[in-house]
């Protein structure tokens, strides 16, 4: 058999060569990453990085408040998205007749293609004028109202994966369980969702990853308010996630000085948030597939 | 028989049971769907009073208050094909490099987590990336090369994951017969798996690139103007964009007209939905013709 000729011997190095480069850009982020974030915590006091005020012009980087924004925004955000996207995965996969899940799938794709920015123009025009009315706050830009949006951005990418982990299930763990006398809804709730678990805990985590990472929806609904949050209310109030303070900052401050090494290293903050999430979420989708496969060998 | 299942209490409570969960599932499902609909209509319905030909084809006037969106549409559509000009290639490739060459070892697994991971770092992120190497580190400056290269990052693991499952797809008997009859690997998966998966990568490209044509945060400060008095003249010039665009003129200029900003937000979603709808299309056609 021939492996190919001399000609071809640069193609066939050059797509090596392609299939190696992503290992290449995820190594020259993070070193950029670094090369421009690290400096911050030489110039920046390390007392003002990890205190609670974020109010750059006086030289306070507190981090705090920040990343307290983006994690009360994603929790309640992945609160609202886990029993969307699993249900209608769900529905999708188990129960829904093939003409409605031929019309669900283009819709579910048409969300996940919406432009984040789309979905924060009408955050501004119809959720934040609703939410104050409705909720009698003071601003309908808050937490809550970011959540929401949020949830609507997570809720594709878990449908999508939960449904492929749904698909992989054996048919002939329902048929089992059906010729058992159990009900269509006992075998989908007792048999095919905890079979396809590994594969909905990587959708979820893959949807906390997509609503950690998100900038422009969140950015024009939340209200822009560095501020700590005190209390389980403040969910109602305005805040500032990590990525919204980085995309509404840096066009502002002068290249190298200490504000702009902090907002980069809120850059290495999300960069290591977001490689940890999807580590982690190949891991139990690899492990959940090697039990399936000893399983039913 | 039925007076049995009936009598019965275990099973009817099953039975009522599963029609509670069927409704609260389709609710759901509802509650999910329902949403997308009403916004794509409500969109429509506002901005397609906006739209005319002055509207599309017009600079803007009066401090964007006035006049068309042109130099902006015109950016975006700059932007994608420049990310398709160094994506794609790339994309492709790489995808091909894993489906058809590489064998299952550690580097492969490497590869594959540092795809698994270029598709989670955040949109910002790549936006300081692009700020930090392109703009600064290369000095390209904030021009349209350097948005288009970051760009191009963002979307390549959406390119190479579409493209991997397009000729993993591919039976392998066709691999075997070219081979048998004396083609090398390359002859094999240039003229028979590639043309085979090809609206499976198209579908990959075009769905890399509706996401590549709305995003705003890696645009931000690698590329992005909010006014340019002209078009740009070299792909180092800075350009005016949809996304950008509908973001000022939604958060920070006073007095913005509303029709003008549901009629720019309707070109952008006509723009990617559009992308969306070729993608499905080729998609069916090829799976209507496909033999094997």
């Amino acid at each position: 058999m021939i492996e190919q000729t001399p000609r071809e011997r640069p193609v066939n190095i050059l797509i090596k060569a392609a299939g190696y480069s992503s290992i290449l850009f995820v190594t020259v982020i993070f070193i950029f990453l670094m090369r421009e974030g690290l400096p911050a915590l030489a110039n920046v006091k390390l007392s003002s990085l990890l205190g609670t005020v974020w109010y750059p012009i006086e030289g306070y980087f507190g981090i705090w408040p920040l990343f307290f924004g983006s994690l009360i925004v994603t929790l309640t955000a992945i609160l609202i998205a886990i029993p969307l996207g699993v249900g209608t995965s769900l529905y999708i996969s188990e129960i829904a007749p093939m003409w409605i899940k031929n019309l669900l799938k283009p819709l579910i794709e048409i969300l996940a293609g919406l432009p984040s920015v789309v979905l924060g123009f009408i955050g501004i025009q119809v959720a934040v004028p609703f939410m104050r009315q409705s909720l009698n706050l003071p601003t309908g830009l808050s937490g809550l109202t970011g959540a929401i949006l949020l949830a609507f951005i997570a809720t594709p990418t878990i449908v999508s994966i939960s449904e492929d982990a749904l698909n992989t299930v054996p048919s002939a763990y329902r048929q089992a369980a059906l010729a058992l006398g159990a009900t269509q809804w006992q075998t989908i709730w007792n048999i095919t969702l905890p079979a396809a678990r590994s594969g909905v805990i990587t959708a979820v985590m893959l949807g906390v990853g997509r609503a950690i990472g998100e900038t422009m929806a969140v950015m024009m609904v939340t209200g822009n308010a560095p501020v700590m949050p005190h209390g389980l209310d403040a969910i109602f109030l305005p805040v500032r996630t990590m990525t919204a303070t980085i995309a509404s900052e840096m066009g502002e401050v002068a290249t190298g000085s200490p504000h702009y090494q902090v907002l980069f290293f809120i850059g290495i903050i999300l960069f290591t948030l977001s490689l940890t999430i999807n580590v982690i979420a190949s891991w139990v989708s690899t492990r959940g597939r090697k039990r399936s496969e000893r399983s039913l060998s | 028989m039925t007076d049995g299942l009936q009598s019965n209490p275990v099973l009817i409570s099953s039975h009522r049971q599963q029609k509670i969960s069927y409704w609260m599932v389709r609710l759901i499902t509802l509650i999910t769907v329902l949403p997308i609909l009403a916004i794509v209509i409500y969109i429509i319905v506002k901005g397609a009073p906006s739209i005319s030909w002055q509207f599309i084809t017009d600079f803007p006037r009066n401090g964007m208050r006035e006049g068309g969106i042109w130099p902006a549409i015109i950016g975006t559509f700059y932007l994608t094909l420049g990310t398709a000009v160094f994506s794609v290639p790339l994309g492709v490739a790489a995808g091909v490099y894993i489906a058809e060459y590489a064998s299952d070892n550690r580097w492969t697994r490497l590869i594959r987590i540092a795809i698994i991971n270029l598709a989670g770092i955040p949109s910002v992120v790549y936006g300081l990336f692009g700020l930090g190497v392109f703009v600064l580190f290369l000095k390209f400056g904030t021009s349209i090369l350097a948005s288009c290269l970051t760009l191009s990052i963002m979307t390549l693991p959406t390119i190479i994951s579409t493209t991997e499952e397009a000729l993993r797809q591919v039976p392998y008997s066709f691999r075997v017969v070219s081979r048998s009859l004396g083609a090398t690997h390359w002859q094999t998966t240039w003229r028979i798996v590639l043309p085979q998966a090809l609206p499976g990568v198209l579908t990959g490209v075009i769905l890399g690139l509706e996401r590549a044509a709305g995003e705003t945060a890696p645009i931000l400060f690698t590329g992005v103007s909010f006014f340019l008095p002209q078009l740009p003249n070299s792909i180092l010039d800075a350009t005016m964009a949809l996304p950008y665009h509908i973001f000022v003129i939604s958060t920070s200029v006073p007095g913005m007209p509303i029709r003008i900003q549901y009629g720019t937000v309707l070109v952008l979603l006509v723009f990617v939905l559009g992308m969306n709808l070729i993608a499905s299309i080729v998609r069916i056609r090829a799976r209507a013709k496909r033999q094997w």
